[in-house]
């Protein structure tokens, strides 16, 4: 979580915190693309793309 | 004080250590690991360098990494931002990379040294991040022999910036201009070197190489349609011929669409067509870098130019900005890719964070001529060549080089190492295979018994740095192997028939007196060999040119084809046993294949 927090000072610092929102989401959608892999998850992923 | 600079993750990783800010060792990590441009932790290269000051990590001040992590995912996630949706699968590739591994580079940096030392205090270790270019500029700058010198980086992406220009004076480096991620002067070449079937951040070279068999008939096609050159060497390129932004591909359909084919497959055979797109970038490539150079020689005034990053390995354009751009020195760091920013990042601490002051240069570099890897004791070759049942003959130091240079006379191939390993992509005479530039028949030779490599790549010649003038027309030494340069015409033998052929005809002609160095342009690829810089080297060659009057010899890296250039005596002994090199000297110690 530290670099979570890091990379969200980071943003703010470089006046993009408008980038915040997408990089969750992102983080989100590639936890649940990393869980996956071989997963009871994956017809969950392929049913959303 | 110590400073361990280190580059990793990306292609071609190294590491380096600074003391006092006097380099003490620098590798890159292929060399030990054995595979190409490898790109993990350079934990062997770093272990190497500790052990060449005798020090362990815990005695390391600061640790710097070349580039910045996050300020690169900006970069990537901004880009996805701007192509989506159609950068869905690229982004579905690299971001569980980036999520699992690379974000969290500072973790992984301080696990991978526990690793190397499991008593380093992380608490303690002042670990820190350079910029890209920034380590790229130090890189240039830093150990160049000026005092004072506008630097030009250019490669294919940084964190953001694709190109920079900045002033150094002192120990001050202080950025002027940038050109900024998608457009690219490095990324165009690749795209066209993907274009031609070669690996991208690879196979450049081979570009470069090929470029002399075609014309540049599309050089117009690509100023109109590609590349939007602005007078002061700036430039804008159009993002509908690319796919790197959103794709797995370098270029697009509507590239494809412009020149009319699809993109050559990696082994498919290689047509006019090829040599004439490899040509017209080419030629590109050096229009665009000789606007910028001459550009910024009229702005800035400043009569010396530093070069660094991937584009700076482009040893054609480098000819032609030391001739043309009004630029009167130029020096370019040796391991001018991504391995050197390990050694600009440890140069960025020493001089720009700690604010030490650079001493007067007196003209000279501090790359001590790239050889800053490993040698190797006498007992441990003995032990080498007696475990590999090779008869060996040592010889008394003064004989060695009039022995090479007889073997040499006789079209011999020999494998020659020597002293410490050079850092960066040349081998400059201390890991090399050298031959006879006099013999027409000997790229083929070199081909067909050690290299296995395409056979349009030219071989280069080492020289004695005072002829270098009157063979090559070259005023100012090339060391490091980054400058091409025409071969004089006194040197030229007139060749009938020479304009009816083309395409790789054009090898069968004998173009000079040094038809094996000589490529189809009556260009070479230089190194020039100075007495006192590099003495052994010089000896050789000299001993070389005393028995033929030839001031010149055949330098290649000594490797086979696709392996990094070999780094100990067991790994030159294992070439020299499976190739038909003809002899071996390691040190002093000699050689021969058995008939």
């Amino acid at each position: 979580m530290d670099v979570i927090a890091e990379f969200f000072m980071f943003l703010k610092s470089r006046k993009r915190l408008w980038l915040w929102p997408l990089f969750i989401l992102l983080f989100l959608l590639s936890l649940l693309l990393v869980l996956a892999q071989g997963s009871a998850l994956a017809p969950f992923i392929y049913s959303l793309f | 004080m110590y400073i361990l600079g280190i580059s990793a993750y990306f292609h071609d990783s190294a590491a380096c250590l600074l003391q006092d800010g006097h380099i003490v060792a620098a590798a890159q990590e292929e060399r030990f690991t054995r595979i190409k441009n490898d790109e993990s932790f350079p934990v062997n290269a770093i272990k190497y360098c500790l052990s060449e000051a005798g020090i362990s990590l815990n005695q390391v001040d600061h640790i710097v990494f070349y580039e910045k992590p996050f300020l690169k995912f900006e970069r990537l996630l901004e880009t996805y931002l701007a192509f989506a949706p159609s950068g869905f699968i690229s982004f579905m590739k690299a971001m569980p990379i980036w999520l699992k591994d690379k974000l969290f580079l500072k973790k992984n940096i301080v696990k991978q040294l526990k690793v190397i030392d499991d008593s380093l205090d992380t608490k303690k270790a002042s670990l820190l991040f350079s910029s890209h270019h920034q380590s790229h500029a130090a890189s240039a700058f830093y150990p160049s022999p000026f005092d004072k010198a506008v630097i030009l980086t250019a490669d294919g992406v940084g964190e953001w910036t694709t190109t920079s220009v900045a002033i150094g004076e002192g120990n001050k480096i202080e950025q002027v201009k940038e050109i900024g991620f998608p457009h690219s002067i490095g990324l165009l070449y690749s795209a066209f070197t993907y274009y031609l079937g070669f690996k991208v951040n690879c196979d450049e070279y081979k570009v470069m190489g090929l470029a002399p068999y075609g014309k540049p008939v599309y050089e117009d096609l690509i100023f109109k349609h590609i590349v939007d050159l602005k007078t002061d060497g700036s430039f804008r390129l159009d993002m509908r011929y690319f796919n790197y932004c959103q794709g797995l591909t370098m270029t697009s359909t509507r590239f494809d669409e412009l020149f009319g084919q699809a993109a050559r497959k990696p082994k498919a055979t290689i047509t006019p067509f090829h040599m004439d797109v490899a040509a017209s970038i080419q030629a590109a490539a050096e229009h665009i870098m000789l606007t910028l150079t001459k550009a910024l020689h009229q702005e800035y005034q400043i009569d010396a130019l530093c070069m660094a990053c991937g584009v700076a390995l482009n040893c054609v354009v480098n000819g032609k900005i030391l001739k043309q751009s009004g630029f009167k020195r130029l020096w370019i760091q040796p391991a001018a890719g991504d391995a050197g920013g390990a050694l600009g990042a440890a140069y960025a601490v020493w001089y720009q964070h700690l604010d030490n002051e650079r001493e007067d240069t007196q003209g000279k570099d501090k790359m001590q001529n790239a050889l800053l890897g490993p040698s190797f004791e006498t007992s441990a070759i003995k032990e080498c060549l007696t475990d590999n049942h090779l008869r060996f003959e040592e010889l008394k130091t003064s004989d060695v080089h009039s022995k090479i240079a007889q073997h040499l006379s006789e079209g011999k191939v020999i494998g020659y190492f020597k002293g410490r390993a050079e850092f960066g992509p040349r081998a400059l005479g201390a890991r090399s295979i050298l031959a006879d530039p006099r013999r027409q028949d000997m790229p083929a030779v070199l081909n067909q018994k050690i290299k296995f490599r395409e056979s349009f790549r030219p071989f280069a010649p080492a020289v004695l740095e005072e002829h270098a003038a009157a063979y090559f027309g070259l005023e100012v030494p090339s060391p490091y192997m980054l400058l091409v340069s025409a071969i004089n015409p006194e040197f030229h033998i007139a060749s009938a028939g020479e304009s009816q052929l083309s395409g790789f005809d054009l090898l069968k002609v004998k173009r000079s007196i040094i038809p094996a160095v000589t490529h189809v342009d009556y260009t070479a690829r230089v190194q020039t060999v100075n007495a006192k810089h590099h003495p052994d080297f010089y000896k050789l060659i000299k001993a070389f040119y005393d028995l033929t009057a030839c001031p010149c010899i055949v330098n290649t890296s000594f490797n086979r084809m696709d392996e990094p250039i070999v780094n100990t005596p067991q790994e030159a002994a294992d070439c020299f046993l499976q190739t038909d090199m003809d002899v071996l000297v390691i040190e002093d110690f000699l050689v021969e294949k058995m008939a």
